[in-house]
């Protein structure tokens, strides 16, 4: 459902042409449409769904505008959709705005054989680790990152461990000597 | 020859004895690091110039863990994420589960929440408190601190039966109400704490040392600490006033009456502070909630998603069915995906769910609040001396179970 937002054919979920879901989003829509691929409004939260070329150049408009001053980004988090699914992997931006106390999704879709996406460093600097983390996890590569390594594993680890076609036992035991 | 006929040219006094840069690595074992946790500093004399905080070496896969159990079975993994404050991990999972079901908590479960979560931060909070100034050089108050905090823990052991991991919140409600006796312990524990806060400030506040040790170190401005992330104490030690329990609030904090402490001037001692006013606020929270108990229902009426009474399944074959089901099967979240945020002891902790329909979750995320705060470490730190990170550490209150995960 709200996870497939390319099917969005017989499903209840709201697309970008249906009645906007917020006064946020509706004007987002009026002044930059091309950053809008969909709208999701599901569980009281709203998620846009955004080209990625376009991730950076609307972080750093929202962060700004003053109808959304979203200057503090809460977290980014990847998902993996599953091994079959294409585009197969997302990455949530999940920004919130410390003057107006509203939050906001912002999502990116990516196919497997191109897992880059543009680096939000540049625009929140707490981006940095997130970024780290997703990279480690997923594999997403954030071009543009000032230093893109592996954070909570250990730096000659192979593979991702969230990948679904990951097992969760791993490959073999891992040895630290 | 130019200098003192007697002093060799040698040992002239000189500003920067090294003219070279050190590279030390603190930790993984060093005591002040509050776990494990690995920083490698480069050095000037004592100065810092940079550092750079390596991690992961707790790391146990939870989120990947997540992936593989029921909804409810994730309850008890939240516990040894943050193990100070593990009631407010089960209330921000357990939330976003409910978010997905759309239930309806009762209005006592959700006081009891709220109960138990500032009695959680007290806890938390005292722990930062005593290992702060055990770091400090400051002895005794550690053992003021864990005396308050064995109360809690009583408290917290008496209605969960658990210490340190109480699961105690379940998808829908509470594992079960409050035993005989609580309100009447609780309200003892409540009476005696505000003394024991003005005792931690004759023995901390008060002392010369720990002010100098603390006033100006570790300076974050508001713009950086906003930039960087930063949330809890920690953002309202740079003069920030946000609190998720105001900003967005849950659990009907919007009923409560408390302040939001804040200290403009961002370093070590502003966070000591903000931490200090947050307990008297967390004990007038919960003092509230403890006035506020009325007899009712502590799970929501949703017989597919929470465990029926044992009384109910001894005479009622419907309950039984809805019990063999949920405990063998788990029980069906509609796909979506929601991200939750609650103010947890040391910030924002935010939970990150998507599902696909099924009785597990496809992916779960906590965006811990510690994992941020320690990012900003480097910020903080840089041109301070060694024996000042430590102290910058102690006032981010960080826990490596929630960082690492």
């Amino acid at each position: 459902m709200a996870s497939e937002p390319e099917n969005t054919e017989g499903t209840p979920i709201p697309s970008s042409e249906a009645a906007a879901p917020s006064p946020l989003v509706a004007a987002l829509q009026r002044e930059h449409p091309e950053w809008i691929s969909d709208v999701i409004a599901a569980f009281g939260e709203i998620t846009i769904v955004v080209p990625r070329e376009q991730i950076v150049a609307a972080c750093s408009f929202l962060k700004t505008w003053p109808e959304s001053r979203f200057d503090f980004l809460a977290d980014i988090c990847g998902a993996d959709r599953g091994v079959e699914e294409d585009p197969r992997f997302e990455v949530n931006y999940h920004l919130f705005s410390t003057t107006k106390h509203h939050r906001l999704r912002l999502k990116v879709v990516l196919s497997e054989e191109d897992t880059h996406v543009s680096s939000v460093t540049g625009v929140w600097r707490t981006a940095n680790w997130h970024e780290r983390e997703t990279f480690d996890l997923f594999g997403v590569i954030f071009d543009g990152h000032p230093d893109l390594r592996r954070i909570l594993l250990p730096e000659d680890w192979q593979g991702h461990a969230l990948r679904k076609d990951f097992p969760l036992r791993g490959y073999e035991p891992y040895s630290l000597t | 020859m130019s200098s003192a006929p007697n002093i060799p040219p040698q040992f002239e006094i000189v500003d920067r004895p090294l003219d070279t840069q050190m590279t030390i690595s603190m930790g993984p074992q060093h005591p002040s690091t509050h776990g494990v946790l690995r920083l490698e500093l480069v050095l000037d004399g004592e100065m810092v110039i940079k550092t750079t905080p390596d991690i992961g070496y707790l790391h146990t896969g939870m989120e990947k863990l997540f992936e593989y159990k029921k909804y409810q079975q994730g309850i008890v993994i939240t516990d040894r994420m943050d193990y100070l404050n593990p009631l407010g991990n089960n209330l921000a999972y357990c939330m976003a589960a409910e978010k997905l079901l759309g239930l309806e908590i009762p209005e006592r479960a959700q006081t009891i929440r709220v109960l138990m979560c500032e009695l959680q931060r007290i806890a938390s909070h005292l722990v930062w408190l005593g290992t702060h100034a055990l770091d400090i050089g400051a002895m005794t108050v550690f053992f003021y601190c864990f005396r308050e905090r064995e109360k809690i823990l009583n408290l917290i052991e008496a209605a969960s039966g658990g210490r340190l991991t109480p699961s105690y919140f379940r998808i829908g409600g509470l594992m079960m109400d409050l035993p005989a006796g609580f309100e009447r312990r609780c309200k003892q524990f409540l009476e005696a704490f505000p003394a024991a806060v003005d005792e931690f400030h004759t023995l901390l506040s008060g002392n010369r040392i720990f002010q100098k040790r603390t006033q100006g170190i570790g300076r974050i401005s508001a713009e950086d600490a906003i930039d960087w992330g930063l949330s809890g104490p920690c953002l309202r030690g740079s003069g920030v006033n946000l609190d998720i329990r105001r900003a967005n609030p849950y659990c009907s904090y919007e009923n409560y009456d408390f302040e939001v402490p804040t200290e403009p001037d961002g370093d070590v001692w502003a966070r000591y502070m903000v931490r200090m006013r947050e307990m008297k606020e967390s004990h007038k929270i919960s003092a509230q909630a403890l006035s506020r108990l009325k007899p009712g229902p502590v799970k929501a009426d949703a017989p597919k998603v929470v465990l029926p009474d044992r009384e109910a399944m001894k005479s009622h074959m419907d309950a039984l069915i809805h019990h063999f089901l949920i405990v063998a099967e788990g029980f069906d979240v509609p796909a979506g995906e929601v991200y939750q945020p609650i103010e947890a002891s040391k910030g924002e902790l935010g939970v990150y769910i998507r599902s696909d329909g099924g009785s597990k979750p496809s992916r779960v995320h906590f965006r811990g609040p510690s994992f941020v705060n320690l990012s900003a470490l480097p910020v903080m730190a840089e041109g301070e001396m060694v024996a000042d990170v430590v102290a910058i550490i102690g006032s981010l209150d960080i826990v490596l179970g929630e960082i690492d995960r």
